[in-house]
């Protein structure tokens, strides 16, 4: 696997992680279905320990351990892997399956799949950055006002 | 790569309660129901116990191609090393030296090895004949496909006590045991 492929499967594979399986399976609704695969491992649900550093810089710290569930299936040969947060195993199982269906170039899933929810979830993004941004306070007024 | 046991938490348990069985009742043929189906040349047996006893804690050691290798990692997550420090050796044909392997210490002996051994066939019949704790008397056992002088380095080890190695044979889904209080006799 080359780095460009390896960076396309990390992004694919990422956007797959944030994406509902009601969200997945209505992009897969106008095609045709995935190609029969066999469960490898899981679905199965456990915990990770997530790491943070303080300020982004600082020595790592165990900030806690979140749910995830993860899955491996095997289709036509190749492997599909998920890893999602929370305890959803049909979320996790068609994930890796779409893993599994992209690594295979003629898919089409990149334009039917892919790219539709990545636009969703930065537009997601964008939206609660927004209604952040709306209730920002400017500390510097407090230093001007002594 | 196939999958591993259908059901992982039984199929652990089942595994390891029959490996119980067989370690406390030597030269006891037992069949393991829930045994996956891995790549040749591993044998169901065989895959069914590292499955049920590997983790990331044990390190292994098997002589298995890049096939073998790539399924113990994925459904163990075991590491691999060499013969000499594996804590489960898992051998799909002529085992490493066994006075070579892990014995653990007299203080603890439970380091020593647990070798994995894959043998054409299992038999309750004529060829050795098992004595020690677990046996009321004696009992036959017949392996086959052995290589010559393996009796004999495996009686080497017994003055070693309670430094020593455990063994498992595995021929299809059956399992026969073989641990190191056991005395062989060939008749």
């Amino acid at each position: 696997m080359t780095d460009m492929e390896t960076q396309n499967r990390r992004r694919w594979m990422s956007i797959l992680a944030r994406a509902s399986e009601a969200d997945m399976r209505a992009h897969l609704a106008d095609g045709p279905a995935l190609p029969p695969h066999t469960r490898l491992r899981g679905p199965e649900i456990g915990l990770v320990m997530l790491r943070g550093r303080m300020g982004g810089d600082g020595a790592p710290f165990n900030l806690s351990e979140a749910t995830v569930t993860r899955c491996t299936v095997s289709m036509d040969g190749r492997m599909g892997h998920a890893t999602v947060l929370g305890r959803d195993t049909a979320q996790a199982e068609l994930a890796a399956a779409l893993d599994a269906a992209l690594q295979d170039p003629a898919s089409g899933l990149l334009d039917r799949v892919i790219e539709p929810l990545a636009t969703a979830q930065a537009e997601g993004r964008a939206r609660t950055a927004r209604r952040a941004e709306a209730t920002r306070v400017q500390f510097f007024a407090l230093a001007a006002m002594r | 790569m196939t999958p591993g046991f259908a059901n992982p938490v039984l199929g652990a348990q089942s595994s390891f309660r029959a490996l119980l069985h067989a370690l406390a009742h030597p030269g006891t043929i037992l069949e393991l129901p829930d045994a996956p189906d891995p790549p040749a040349p591993l044998n169901a047996a065989a895959a069914a116990l590292a499955l049920a006893l590997c983790d990331a804690d044990t390190a292994i050691w098997h002589d298995g191609d890049v096939a073998v290798a790539d399924w113990l990692r994925f459904h163990t997550g075991a590491p691999e090393a060499p013969s000499r420090e594996a804590r489960f050796l898992i051998a799909t044909g002529a085992p490493p030296p066994l006075a070579a392997l892990p014995l653990g210490s007299d203080e603890a002996p439970q380091d020593g090895a647990t070798l994995i051994l894959q043998v054409e066939g299992l038999a309750v019949a004529p060829g050795w004949r098992l004595t020690g704790p677990g046996i009321e008397n004696s009992t036959d056992l017949r392996v086959t496909s052995l290589p010559a002088g393996f009796v004999a380095a495996r009686a080497a080890l017994a003055a070693l006590f309670p430094r020593g190695i455990d063994i498992v044979f595995c021929a299809g889904r059956r399992i026969a045991a073989l641990p190191r209080t056991t005395g062989v006799e060939e008749v």
